[in-house]
């Protein structure tokens, strides 16, 4: 991702420097490091620890049982590996991922090169228009599409209806995907617009002016030349297009109000939640963290890999 | 890195018409749920339902008053917790990513590799995952359910404190250091009167990121808050949806109520997206 060596500056100096600079570099990393260590670093440690533990009920019998923990291993794993809540949770997210990430991708990379063509009008007016979801929370989001897709507030549906063919069942299997990733795709495609755009921008203008005297389409200079320069910036929106994904929560957990086809454990993170707060269960929640972190940091590690390899190319 | 103009076409490009289409069909795609929202908001209760969809109502001004008076005014408490978490949380988190960043693009020192790695890494770590531990601390410390239980976990932001680092390293020129150096300034004061105020468009660019990241935020107050006075607007309007379901009264105030958080909040980023440089997000992956 980065060089450190890039930014050592000669031996001599840096050696002076520390000597001078004394405290200063500390104590301005120091607030930063504090929060890291008390709200990433210990919360860490604390469910790995956690989740190598049960609670059992102490046998004193009686009304007031206290609950102790008790050393388990990995037994929280295995239970959490076999839970189907969890199971099905993650192929919840994997279907709604395989709908909702191409066309988040496509759609932001086509309208971010259309911008970028010279002879396309109505910049001015669509890029802002297209970046505006990036400042409506999911929630407010998953609110707004959850009355469109309502058979009795839908525009389309009562379209539909006055042509005799009945309401579009939006909010139930298997059309509630498709409703997800249309949420998500809506939400972000500026975004991920505007990132694509602004590394397009960053093309030198020669490299496109000598392509297009050699008599390529604008088409031809935006495949041969615009994408394969920004896939850095491709990449990028991939990575963040994953992380959402695995941690899809509150679109679903909002249009649980309006559907019942989205059940009470649709994704991983609304199981941690039932094992954490409503079954009592922390240590498999935790357990459940742990891997849904896991699943990330590798998912994470191939989307850089393969970029990687495809820029050493 | 730069974005300034320069030719792109020879002489006056031909209209596109298809690509122009396309632009405007996204366009319009994008902006119809937002139109929607406020044609809503314009319906009573009873029109919500019996209405087409994209026909104004009559029931804008009593829709605003009515949940204006919802639990005494319980709205303004969400707007301003929003403003306080997204607000405060930000500024924050901006200056301890900008004094991270800057210390580790700009100073070398022994530990500074460590700190630099363990905060790449913690880029990777989904923070989702991290709020039902982060809960059970804030339990042991006595604050879960303050509005201090939500705040402090958002001020770290290893990717905030990335993106300073590479905006430190590439905009605060280290022969201007060493000059104030030779003028006896001292490492805070250059730090305060020359680091920072090269990196102001990095830090709006940062500061824009944390804030709308925190406004979207709904699991980690979810968790830490059961008094919804101190619920922020994802929450609150999340509540009123949730009991709408068997009250549809309480459909028209959420309604009402994103139509009036969507505002703010829009003309935000609007203004500010002027002024902040995303080639620094996509340049931070080129590294």
């Amino acid at each position: 991702m980065t060089t450190v060596a890039q930014t050592a500056p000669p031996k001599t100096r840096r050696r002076r420097s520390v000597q001078n600079h004394g405290s200063a570099p500390y104590w301005l990393i120091a607030p930063a490091f504090i929060l890291f260590l008390a709200f990433m670093v210990i919360p860490i440690i604390y469910t790995v620890w956690l989740s190598m533990f049960a609670y059992r009920v102490d046998s004193g019998g009686g009304i007031l049982a206290k609950r102790v923990l008790s050393f388990v291993g990995f037994g929280n794993y295995k239970a959490v590996m076999s839970d189907s809540a969890y199971a099905t949770g993650l192929l919840h997210v994997l279907l709604y991922g395989i709908v909702a990430v191409p066309i988040l991708l496509g759609l932001a990379l086509i309208f971010a090169l259309l911008l970028d063509t010279v002879g396309v009008r109505s910049g001015g007016f669509s890029r802002p228009a297209i970046f505006i979801p990036y400042a409506i929370p999911g929630v407010v989001a998953a609110l707004l599409w959850g009355f469109l897709y309502l058979p009795s507030t839908s525009p389309i549906s009562s379209i539909t209806e006055a042509l005799g063919w009945g309401t579009v069942p939006f909010l139930n299997l298997p059309w509630i995907y498709g409703s997800l990733a249309n949420i998500a795709v809506w939400g972000g495609v500026g975004f991920n617009m505007i990132i694509i755009y602004t590394a397009l921008r960053s093309i030198p203008g020669e490299v496109l002016e000598s392509a297009r005297l050699d008599g390529a389409s604008e088409v031809q200079v935006a495949l041969r030349i615009k994408i394969p320069m920004v896939i850095p910036a491709i990449v990028l929106t991939s990575f963040f297009a994953l992380i959402g994904t695995l941690q899809l929560y509150n679109e679903p957990q909002t249009l649980r109000t309006m559907s019942s086809a989205i059940s009470p454990t649709w994704v991983p993170l609304m199981t941690i939640y039932r094992d954490a707060f409503m079954t009592d269960n922390l240590p498999r929640a935790a357990a459940a963290s742990v891997l849904l972190a896991l699943i990330t940091v590798i998912a994470s590690v191939i989307v850089m890999a393969i970029a990687r390899r495809r820029s050493a190319k | 890195m730069t974005t300034t103009s320069y030719p792109r076409s020879r002489g006056r490009a031909p209209f596109r018409p298809g690509g122009t289409l396309i632009l405007i069909a996204g366009a319009i795609y994008c902006l119809v749920p937002v139109a929607w929202v406020f044609i809503a908001a314009s319906k009573a209760p009873n029109e919500l339902f019996s209405t087409f969809t994209f026909a104004p109502g009559s029931g804008l001004i009593s829709n605003i008053k009515d949940l204006f008076a919802y639990q005494d005014g319980q709205y303004w408490y969400w707007v301003g917790n929003s403003a306080l978490y997204s607000g405060v949380g930000a500024v924050l988190s901006t200056l301890v990513s900008a004094m991270a960043g800057y210390s580790l693009a700009k100073y070398t020192y022994r530990l500074r590799g460590v700190l630099f790695y363990s905060f790449l890494v913690g880029i990777l770590i989904p923070g989702i995952t991290l709020a039902v531990p982060q809960y059970l601390l804030m339990s042991k410390l006595g604050l879960a359910g303050s509005q201090l239980s939500v705040l402090l976990p958002v001020i770290i932001s290893p990717f905030g404190i990335y993106l300073s680092y590479v905006f430190a390293r590439s905009a605060v020129p280290s022969e201007t250091m060493e000059a104030a150096r030779l003028d006896g300034a001292s490492e805070f004061k250059i730090f305060r009167s020359i680091g920072m105020p090269l990196m102001v468009p990095g830090l709006i660019t940062v500061f824009l990121l944390t804030f709308v990241g925190i406004w979207n935020n709904f699991l980690l107050p979810f968790i830490m808050l059961s008094d919804q006075d101190k619920y922020p607007l994802t929450l609150g309007l999340y509540t009123l949806l949730a009991k709408g379901s068997g009250e549809p009264a309480l459909y028209s105030l959420a309604i009402t109520g994103a139509a009036l958080s969507v505002i703010p909040l829009v003309a935000l980023v609007m203004v500010l997206q002027r002024y902040w440089r995303v080639d620094l997000v996509s340049g931070a992956v080129k590294g």
